[in-house]
């Protein structure tokens, strides 16, 4: 709260900035239960200055004294002008708290009321008229919340009554939603398909004097992939949540860069042992970045900010059945050739060679902003 | 919708931290809000009263409507405030609706349905007008700049020379020489207007301003920057803060990298969201503090504008997001839009550069098409032109 007040008075001493020019909006918010509605209208002060007047002692300026003395008339002009109503029964405003807020282009007066309909609704009509007879592009934005699922709508002289229907989807079908994201970005990020396949590419198989042997039974194979899973998925998922969150942020040239890295790196370690055998620390150490890439495209989808968990969990699910698709299909393939030439010389080595190639040259345009492949 | 919500909308699009706030209530009584434009007592609140006296005595007084609407209007472009447009829209209200209002009433209609970027609706009144009157200059100047601003150069020069025969010739030439220099002929054109400029004395400020800026468009157009600068130097002088000429004058310092020109020159104008634009990219080629936040607030009344569902805003902010949001694909996807609605020289360039930065040459082919079918000369397109053919996909 203080920390508020001291805000608010710096800003008085360093005069108002200059407003930016900007058409007439009020900004309304309707929360409900499907009972009852709680609502938050922001509306410009110089659009209220224009219809009732507020500058009482004339100077130009609308002091919050000023403001203070009109709260009832501005009620008064304002509440009429919106009406709301459910099936057939009207929902009457009662006036909560008179705020005041800033927007870009200047002060706003908040009103805050509760308007009851007297019994559950699935249907919602507003009918907005304020400003119309004064400024006919005078719009009100509208946002209106049921169950965390929001609308929008734009009210103007045009489509001054409009009709809202309550469905909220069922937080189930949004959950699901993101999972389907997620699978379709593991499925279309063919970085994060490739840095999983380098490591995997010798499970099925270990090193013994410089030459790659097929291992002899299922077991240590699945165990071997199972810790390079584990580790990578821990790993971005760390990373993924801290960024979604906003606790940690990263520049994405940086971050597309180091995936593009971990995946000649990943792809190098099976040609010359850098990581050996250890390869799940690789998959942590770069599974961290990998998450960074992973957030980017959870924001870019638009994250609801009601429902952040369930969007993070949904996509990290996502990602993870997309990535034990992945591993299904290769490893039960991988163990079945881990005898022949064409696993030992063409796909570990000719594979991770082409990989690493590949992972070379996203390196070079995502580092340097170039353009080699076609895209 | 409150501003916290508001900033963590544009957090996302930007990743920018939580500049906004919840709504509050104010320390002490004489906490001032808001300022308004003007006091009461103020020449032009009073001539606004007395004009808005008169139409509330008789709101259906063609006369008195027109005198009001006429006034609101002229604030728009002095003052660039679009609230403006409404009021003036308003005044007119009782014949607003009508298929064919009275022909002063229909020229204000295609002003303020073009400055919301109606432009087919705008060319349908103003055509309806000039076929009952068809000397109607306003009505001829307004069809004129309009079909220049959608590239058909045909029909505005036609409109420029009947606008020469109706009795505004030296406009009439002006409105002329723009369409010769966006179609191969800016030597000439710059030639002739600019011998009609200085043998005519005593001309009207506005007036004046409107051919200096024309005449520095020509000197661009045939890369004679100094010239033009020497002409947006003249424009200046007149001593009207014209927007569009600012903005015209501030891009051609930008090009020149003249940066501290700009800030200096724009410092007080970033009210204007056309302004504001190019004194963001002065500051930050600068480094000043105060870009970032400029840089913010921009992004802001973008996304309050497209909250709106407005597009008015699509050639700048796709400079914007090339410049500096660094984001060529948005862009790209911007300056696309903006060509469907506007063609003239600058939305042509953004387009170009959008293109070159987005490696998508293909998507720039319209713009090429135009630049052969109109034989615009053009040094800075030509060159971008080239550019884009180097590019490889």
């Amino acid at each position: 709260m203080s920390a508020r007040l001291l805000l608010a008075i710096v800003f008085v001493l360093l005069a108002l900035p200059a407003r930016a020019h900007k058409p007439s909006d009020s900004y309304l918010t309707l929360v409900t239960d499907g009972m009852a509605i709680d609502a938050q209208w922001d509306i410009a002060l110089r659009d209220l200055d224009f219809a009732i007047g507020l500058d009482t002692n004339g100077d130009a300026e609308i002091t919050w004294g000023e403001l203070r003395a009109r709260h009832e008339e501005i009620a008064a002009y304002a509440l009429p002008r919106l009406a709301i109503s459910t099936e057939g029964r009207a929902c009457p405003a009662t006036l909560t708290q008179h705020l005041v807020d800033d927007h870009t282009d200047g002060a706003y007066a908040v009103l805050r009321f509760r308007a009851e309909c007297g019994g559950p609704f699935r249907v919602l009509h507003l009918r907005y008229g304020l400003f119309f007879d004064l400024d006919p592009q005078h719009k009100g934005l509208l946002r209106l919340e049921y169950q965390g699922k929001s609308t929008t709508a734009i009210f103007g002289t045009e489509k001054a009554s409009q009709e809202f229907s309550l469905a909220a989807p069922s937080r189930l079908t949004q959950f699901i939603d993101y999972v389907g994201e997620g699978v379709w970005h593991i499925w279309i990020g063919f970085d994060h398909i490739l840095f999983l396949v380098a490591l995997l590419l010798p499970a099925v198989a270990y090193r013994f004097r410089q030459e790659w042997r097929p291992v002899d039974a299922f077991r240590p194979a699945f165990w071997n992939v199972f810790g390079i899973v584990t580790a990578f998925t821990v790993a971005h998922s760390i990373t993924l949540t801290l960024a979604t969150l906003g606790v940690v942020n990263l520049p994405s040239r940086l971050v597309e860069s180091v995936i593009a890295a971990s995946v000649v790196i990943a792809a190098l370690n099976n040609l010359y042992p850098i990581f050996s055998e250890r390869r799940w620390m690789m998959a942590f150490a770069f599974g961290l970045v990998h998450g960074f890439g992973f957030a980017s495209v959870l924001a870019d989808l638009g994250l609801p900010s009601d429902a952040l968990v369930l969007a993070l969990v949904g996509f990290n699910a996502g990602v993870e059945l997309g990535q034990l698709a992945i591993v299904a299909a290769f490893l039960p393939l991988a163990y079945a050739l881990r005898r022949t030439g064409l696993y030992r010389h063409l796909l570990l080595t000719g594979g991770s060679l082409l990989i690493a190639l590949l992972a070379g040259i996203w390196l070079a345009e995502r580092a340097f902003d170039l353009a080699l492949l076609p895209s | 919708m409150n501003s916290c919500l508001f900033a963590a909308l544009l957090a996302l699009s930007f990743l920018m931290p939580c500049a906004g706030a919840a709504p509050y209530i104010p320390a002490s009584d004489a906490q001032v809000l808001e300022r308004l434009p003007f006091k009461p007592n103020d020449p032009v609140a009073r001539e606004l009263a007395e004009l808005r006296a008169a139409v509330r005595r008789d709101p259906r007084n063609l006369d008195a409507a027109v005198a009001l609407a006429k006034r609101y209007y002229g604030l728009v472009g002095e003052d660039g405030d679009p609230r403006y447009l409404g009021y003036a829209q308003a005044a007119l209200a009782p014949w607003w609706d009508m298929p064919s209002p009275p022909a002063e009433v229909q020229v204000l209609r295609a002003s303020i349905r073009q400055f919301r970027h109606d432009f087919d609706g705008a060319v349908d009144d103003l055509t309806q007008v000039l076929e009952r009157e068809p000397r109607h200059a306003r009505a001829l100047a307004l069809r004129a700049i309009i079909h220049i601003v959608q590239a058909r150069y045909g029909l505005a020069r036609y409109d420029c020379q009947a606008l020469q025969q109706a009795g505004n010739s030296l406009v009439g030439l002006g409105c002329e020489a723009m369409v010769d220099g966006l179609t191969g002929r800016a030597g000439p054109a710059y030639a002739t207007l600019q011998a009609a400029v200085s043998g005519q004395a005593g001309l009207a400020s506005e007036e004046m301003l409107w051919l200096q800026v024309r005449l520095a468009e020509l000197a661009q157009r045939q890369g004679r920057d100094d010239l033009a600068e020497s002409h947006f130097k003249q424009a200046l002088a007149q001593g009207i803060p014209d927007t569009f000429m600012l903005a015209a004058y501030a891009d051609l310092l930008l090009d020149k990298k003249r940066h501290a020109e700009v800030a200096s020159l724009l410092k007080d104008k970033s009210r204007s969201d056309v302004l504001l634009l190019r004194l963001v990219f002065a500051e930050r080629a600068l480094a000043l503090p105060t870009a970032k936040d400029r840089e913010a607030e921009l992004a802001a009344r973008y996304e309050a504008s497209r909250m709106r569902g407005e597009t008015v805003h699509q050639q700048e902010e796709a400079r914007f997001a090339l410049q500096v949001r660094n984001d060529a694909k948005t862009a790209l996807m911007l300056a696309q839009e903006n060509w469907k609605a506007q063609r003239e020289p600058r939305d042509a360039r953004i387009f170009l550069e959008a293109a070159i930065a987005a490696k998508d040459p293909a998507a720039a082919q319209p713009v090429l098409q135009w630049m052969d079918e109109s034989r615009i000369e053009d040094a800075s397109l030509s060159n971008l032109a080239r550019q884009l053919k180097g590019v490889r996909k």
